[in-house]
């Protein structure tokens, strides 16, 4: 097949492209979040963004949340932003960030005015947004533009078979046209680390790797109290045939294909070192890992399942893919794309690659996911430790 | 030839089962992926899409291979063609 060399997305001040065009109502703290939703209510085609934390963090876990909020402020798929937090200082710092991207971005704070005072002055600023917004066009952009992450969920053994590997086969025949790939999930490659390790591009990124990993292996078994068997392998991992932690890290590393990774990020962070693969040290709970991807700047995200992960996003577009029948026929209408012919070998996994291809082009021009049609919009920060 | 078991390298000593199930004393055909090679194995439990059929005896302490890597190991013996989970093969990490 030949891959098209374009899309159609919408060009931001920084030179950025985004697959959507999205005007969000960001809460800093989670005590602003009915403010931020009484805002998106009262102006349409506006999405809030509610979330649990924001309050008493510090040191590396209060810098990964300001990261994610300022990130996903920054995510081209945005085109405008309104931040609303309790305080001022907080809430300025935010919109400040978002604010280097050069896109539209007001703060409001809650204290000395109230949530009705607040939601009034917030509202007025998002009908301008929107309304603005909602002249931009998409244009064409060349396919460098996109920047896709992975993650899979719900897994059981026909992921690894043939729904990873399709993944896999679309980073091996995009990565050469010079787009942005990451995948991450560190705890799903328990047992797996060692040939990860292998698939760094440079020594430096092989050691960094693995330090990466090691760390999390050590707080598993500072903290864990019993082996982990509840949770790792899930229940639902299991009942799709899928043994062990080795066994399901295996699978999960198939989405890569033949590709060497850069990089190592941290959670959330934007890579710096151009084209190519990263990966970021993630949780491996779905909307966990998706909402640091699309704070890193991902702008379209390809979620292989087995058993029927269900998982969106609110501002990155969530594209599922399967290869179990089972899946397709019982869910059908969480499955964008359908690579269940793979095992019945009717399809070999180039034919599955080309039309992953064709159904992420047709989701980053517009056309809407299941996930988007059917109104997920996960949104869920990474919290490192207690709070102060 | 409609395939029932799918093996992802030839090292490995476990196949999965890639149709609805497979019943016992099914002469099933197996698909090789790393070599494009076929075999075949006749079952002996009932095995559900997505599971695991041992390709081997295997005995307590050994080690499962699939995508030719190691993924835990055996803690109750196995025989050819039985169902290989959680029941009788563990992770060997934590």
């Amino acid at each position: 097949m030949e891959i098209p060399k374009s899309f159609l997305g919408y060009k931001r001040e920084n030179g950025r492209a985004g697959t959507r065009n999205h005007v969000i109502i960001l809460p800093v703290d989670d005590i602003s979040n009915a403010c931020a939703e009484a805002v998106a209510n009262n102006i349409k085609g506006t999405i809030a963004l509610p979330h649990s934390y924001g309050r008493l963090q510090f040191g590396a876990d209060l810098e990964l949340h300001f990261r994610t909020m300022i990130g996903t402020g920054c995510n081209p798929n945005v085109a405008a932003v309104i931040v609303i937090g309790i305080e001022p200082k907080w809430t300025k710092k935010i919109v400040d960030g978002i604010a280097k991207t050069g896109k539209p971005v007001e703060g409001f704070h809650i204290e000395r005015t109230g949530d009705i005072g607040t939601t009034m002055k917030a509202s007025k600023k998002a009908q301008e947004f929107v309304m603005w917004a909602s002249e931009k066009q998409r244009e064409e952009c060349p396919l460098s533009d996109l920047w896709i992450s992975v993650k899979c969920g719900e897994s059981d053994t026909t992921s690894g078979l043939a729904a990873n590997p399709t993944v896999g086969n679309l980073m091996d025949k995009l990565e050469p046209l010079g787009v942005h790939l990451c995948f991450g999930e560190t705890s799903e490659l328990t047992g797996a680390e060692k040939v990860c390790a292998t698939r760094g591009a440079t020594k430096e990124a092989s050691e960094k790797f693995m330090k990466t990993w090691s760390s999390y292996n050590d707080f598993i078994l500072k903290e864990a109290t019993d082996d982990l068997s509840e949770s790792q392998p899930t229940a639902g991992n299991i009942a799709g045939g899928l043994t062990t932690i080795e066994e399901k890290a295996f699978g999960n590393f198939q989405k890569i294909g033949n590709c060497k990774f850069i990089d190592v990020l941290e959670p959330a962070e934007e890579p710096t070192k151009g084209k190519g693969l990263y990966f970021m040290d993630t949780s491996s709970a779905a909307a966990e890992c998706v909402t640091l991807q699309a704070a890193a700047g991902f702008n379209i995200h390809l979620f292989p399942t087995g058993q029927g992960n269900i998982v969106g996003n609110p501002i990155e577009p969530v594209v599922k893919l399967t290869a179990n029948p089972l899946t397709v026929k019982g869910m059908g209408e969480h499955i964008d794309c359908d690579v269940s012919k793979i095992l019945s070998r009717e399809m070999n996994l180039s034919e599955a690659g080309d039309e992953l291809i064709k159904t992420t082009l047709r989701v980053a021009n517009g056309r809407l996911t299941c996930a988007e049609a059917l109104g997920h919009k996960e949104f869920v920060m990474t919290k490192l430790y207690r709070s102060a | 030839m409609a395939t029932d078991i799918i093996i992802h390298d030839k090292k490995d000593n476990v196949g999965v089962v890639v149709i609805e199930k497979i019943t016992p004393k099914q002469d099933c055909a197996c698909w090789i992926m790393e070599d494009d090679s076929s075999t075949n194995i006749q079952s002996v439990d009932e095995i559900p899409l997505g599971h695991k059929i041992a390709m081997v005896d295997l005995k307590e302490g050994d080690t499962i291979l699939k995508y030719g890597h190691d993924i835990g190991k055996v803690v109750k013996s196995i025989k050819k063609g039985e169902h290989v989970h959680v029941h009788n093969v563990k992770t060997k990490k934590w």
